[in-house]
C-alpha cells in the first residue's frame, strides 16, 4: 500500500520523536531534513518496519550550497529511497557544515552507499566515519582538493600536465558570467 | 602559488589496493589492466589470483572521468544536453531523454502528444541497437564471432535510421527541454515498419546462433548469480535486477512518456540453465527486451499523431523556479535519474547523474570471488557496462 509523504512523516515522528529537524511536503519532490546523529536508527527503521519497506537507496546525492540565495552555507546530502514493495519513494536530506563535514556511515543499512559514499569523500571532502574503504574513486589517488565545492581553484599543473584551462573561458565562467550554448534566437 | 594542497608523487605501490604484506602462499596480484580488450572500456579490475581461482577482485574506475557535473555547473541548460549524450555513448537517445524530462519537470512544461511519441519511438529503437551491441559483445568476448557481426549488422540499420532523421549516428543532442531537435521526415515511419518486420527473425536467428549453444550456456549459466536481495540492496536496476527475478520496471511503475498507451510484457530471468541471477539470465532478459521493444515501436507508429509541432513547447530561455527535481527513465542499462537543483538562475546550480553502470560496477566484488579468471570477462559482459557512465 502506497503512503505519501505525510504519512511516512508521521510514522517517523512516532518512532524518533524531534529527530525531523525539517521537512518541506509542498514542494514537487518532499522531502524531510533528517538529524545527522541519528540518520543510522532511522535508517534502519525506514528500511526494515514492514509498511514503509523503503529497501532500495535509488541515489546518494551532495549539494554545496554556498553563495546560493536566500539559502544558508552549508553542504547537503540528498537519498533518495524507493521501496520495490509498495512502490513509493521519498528523498531525505542530511545537514553538514561546511568546514568539516562529517557524517556516519549508510554502509551498514545499504550496501550500495559504499561506492556512492566514496564518490562524495572524492568530489566533495565529506568523511564518512565507519566507512570500510575510504578511498578516492573516480579522481587519481593523489589528486588534491575536492573538485565540486563551489570555494575550488583549478591547480596549474598535475604531473607536468596543465589543468587550468584557458584565461579567458575559466575566468569568465568562475566570475558568474552566463555563457550560454544552446538554441537562442 | 595557490592556496590549494598539492599533489604528491605516489610511490607504485601506492596504486595497489591490495597489499603484497598479506599474500598467503602461492598467492599472485594481477592487473587486468585499463588496457583490454575484453573490458568494455577503460577499466582496470586488480586481482588476487590463487592459480586460475580469484580470491578477490577490486575495480579501479576513473579513466574516463570527465567531470560531467562540474561542467553542467557553467552550462545553461538546453547547453548541457550534448553533454548528456557522452555520458552513456552507446544509449544516447536514452541519456538526453532523462535529461529533458527532469528539465521539463523543473519548469513546469508538458510536451504534446507528438513529441511523446516521437521519443517512444527513438528510444526504443536506441533500446534496440544498445542491446545488439551488448549482446554482440558478449558473444565476442566469450569467443563466438559469428554473432558479432549480424548483431552488428542489424545496428548499422538502426544507426542509418538515425542518421536520417537528425544527422548523427551516435551522438544526436535530439531530446531538448520541451522538444525534440527533428521532426520525422517522410517516409520514416516506413522504413522503420520495414526494418521491423526484417528483425524480428533475426532475433530467433540469435536464438539459435548463442542463445542455446552449449558451451554458451555452460560458460555463463552457473557464475556471476545475483540472488534477489543481494541485487536491491546493490541497488541494480534494469535487466540486471530482471535477471535475478524481480519484476520492475520504470516504464510500468512510473510511466512517462506516454508509456502506458502501448501494452507490453516485462521479461524476468527464470533460471533456465542454473540458478536464478545467473550471466545467462541477463542476457536471456535483454534478448527478450528487444522483442517486446519491436512491439511497442509497432503499437508507437500506429498511435503517432499526425498533427502537432516539436518545437511547440521549446522554451526561448530555461530559467526554472528555484526548486529541486529528482527523475528516472529506463535507459537500456536500467534506471538513469537526473537530481537537479535549480537557483532560479540561468544555469544549474547542481546536476547529479544517477548511472545505473556505476552501481552495476559496485556489485562486481561481491559476485566475483570464487570464480576462475576466464569468467571475470564473462561477469563483466553481463553486467553490460560503458564506462562512459559510471566515470561521466
Amino acid at each position: 500500500m502506497s503512503l505519501d509523504a505525510a504519512a511516512v512523516q508521521q510514522k517517523v515522528e512516532a518512532k524518533f520523536p524531534g529527530k525531523i529537524t525539517r521537512a518541506e511536503l509542498e514542494v514537487k519532490d518532499p522531502f524531510f531534513v533528517i538529524d545527522k546523529d541519528a540518520i543510522v536508527e532511522v535508517a534502519k527503521y525506514l528500511r526494515d518496519e514492514p509498511e514503509l519497506a523503503f529497501e532500495m537507496l535509488h541515489c546518494h546525492s551532495a549539494v554545496d550550497y554556498l553563495g546560493a540565495k536566500d539559502q544558508e552555507d552549508r553542504i547537503e546530502v540528498v537519498l533518495h529511497l524507493t521501496s520495490l514493495k509498495h512502490r513509493h519513494w521519498i528523498v531525505l536530506k542530511i545537514e553538514l557544515p561546511r568546514d568539516n563535514p562529517k557524517m556516519h556511515t549508510l554502509e551498514g543499512v545499504w550496501p550500495t552507499a559504499n561506492w556512492h559514499e566514496r564518490e562524495a569523500y572524492d568530489l566533495f571532502g565529506i568523511v564518512f566515519e565507519g566507512h570500510s574503504d575510504s578511498r578516492r574513486i573516480l579522481l587519481p589517488e593523489d589528486w588534491a582538493g575536492h573538485p565540486l565545492r563551489k570555494d575550488w581553484e583549478w591547480p596549474e599543473e598535475w604531473h607536468g600536465i596543465k589543468v587550468k584551462p584557458p584565461e579567458k573561458f575559466a575566468d569568465r565562467a568562475q566570475g558568474g558570467e552566463e555563457i550560454g550554448i544552446g538554441p537562442f534566437d | 602559488m595557490s592556496t590549494q594542497p598539492q599533489y604528491k608523487d605516489l610511490e607504485p605501490d601506492e596504486a595497489y589496493a591490495f597489499k603484497l604484506e598479506d599474500l598467503e602462499e602461492d598467492e599472485m596480484i594481477l592487473n587486468m589492466g585499463p588496457q583490454h580488450p575484453s573490458t568494455h572500456g577503460v577499466l582496470r579490475i586488480e586481482l588476487k589470483t590463487d592459480g586460475e581461482i580469484v580470491k578477490d577482485a577490486q575495480p579501479h574506475i576513473g579513466y574516463l572521468h570527465r567531470n560531467f557535473e562540474k561542467h553542467a555547473e557553467n552550462i545553461d541548460y538546453q547547453g548541457i544536453i550534448p553533454f548528456t549524450d557522452r555520458l552513456d555513448y552507446v544509449g544516447s537517445m536514452g541519456n538526453s531523454l532523462s535529461f529533458a524530462f527532469v528539465g521539463e519537470k523543473l519548469m513546469g512544461i508538458e510536451v504534446n502528444e507528438r513529441v511523446q511519441s516521437i521519443r517512444v519511438l527513438t528510444a526504443e529503437l536506441q533500446r534496440i541497437a544498445s542491446h545488439l551491441l551488448a549482446l554482440g559483445t558478449y558473444g565476442l568476448d566469450i569467443g563466438a564471432f559469428t554473432p558479432f557481426l549480424h548483431a552488428f549488422r542489424e545496428r548499422e540499420k538502426v544507426l542509418d535510421l538515425f542518421e536520417w532523421l537528425c544527422g548523427a549516428r551516435l551522438l544526436y543532442n535530439f531530446n531538448w527541454i520541451g522538444g525534440v531537435s527533428h521532426d520525422l521526415p517522410d517516409q520514416w515511419t516506413d522504413r522503420v515498419k520495414v526494418f521491423l518486420d526484417q528483425f524480428e527473425p533475426v532475433i530467433d536467428e540469435l536464438h539459435n546462433l548463442l542463445s542455446y549453444n552449449k558451451i554458451f550456456t555452460k560458460r555463463t549459466a552457473t557464475i556471476g548469480i545475483i540472488p534477489p536481495e543481494l541485487a536491491i540492496g546493490y541497488a541494480l536496476t534494469g535487466p540486471n535486477l530482471r535477471g535475478s527475478g524481480i519484476k520492475w520496471d520504470t516504464r510500468k511503475e512510473d510511466p512517462y512518456c506516454g508509456y502506458e498507451k502501448y501494452a507490453f510484457d516485462v521479461p524476468v530471468g527464470q533460471g533456465r540453465f542454473g540458478p536464478i541471477g545467473s550471466c545467462w539470465d541477463r542476457y536471456y532478459v535483454r534478448v527478450e527486451e528487444m522483442r517486446q521493444s519491436v512491439r511497442i515501436l509497432r503499437q508507437a507508429i500506429e498511435k503517432l499523431p499526425t498533427e502537432g509541432d516539436v518545437h511547440e513547447t521549446v522554451p526561448k530561455r530555461v530559467k526554472p523556479k528555484p526548486g529541486e527535481v529528482y527523475a528516472r527513465t529506463e535507459a537500456p542499462r536500467g534506471e538513469l535519474g537526473f537530481y537537479i537543483v535549480s537557483d532560479g538562475g540561468l544555469i544549474p546550480m547542481r546536476v547529479k547523474a544517477r548511472s545505473p553502470c556505476f552501481v552495476a560496477m559496485s556489485i562486481f566484488r561481491e559476485i566475483a570471488k570464487g570464480e576462475m579468471i576466464a569468467d571475470m570477462v564473462a561477469i563483466i559482459g553481463s553486467l553490460d557496462i560503458v564506462l562512459g557512465e559510471i566515470d561521466r
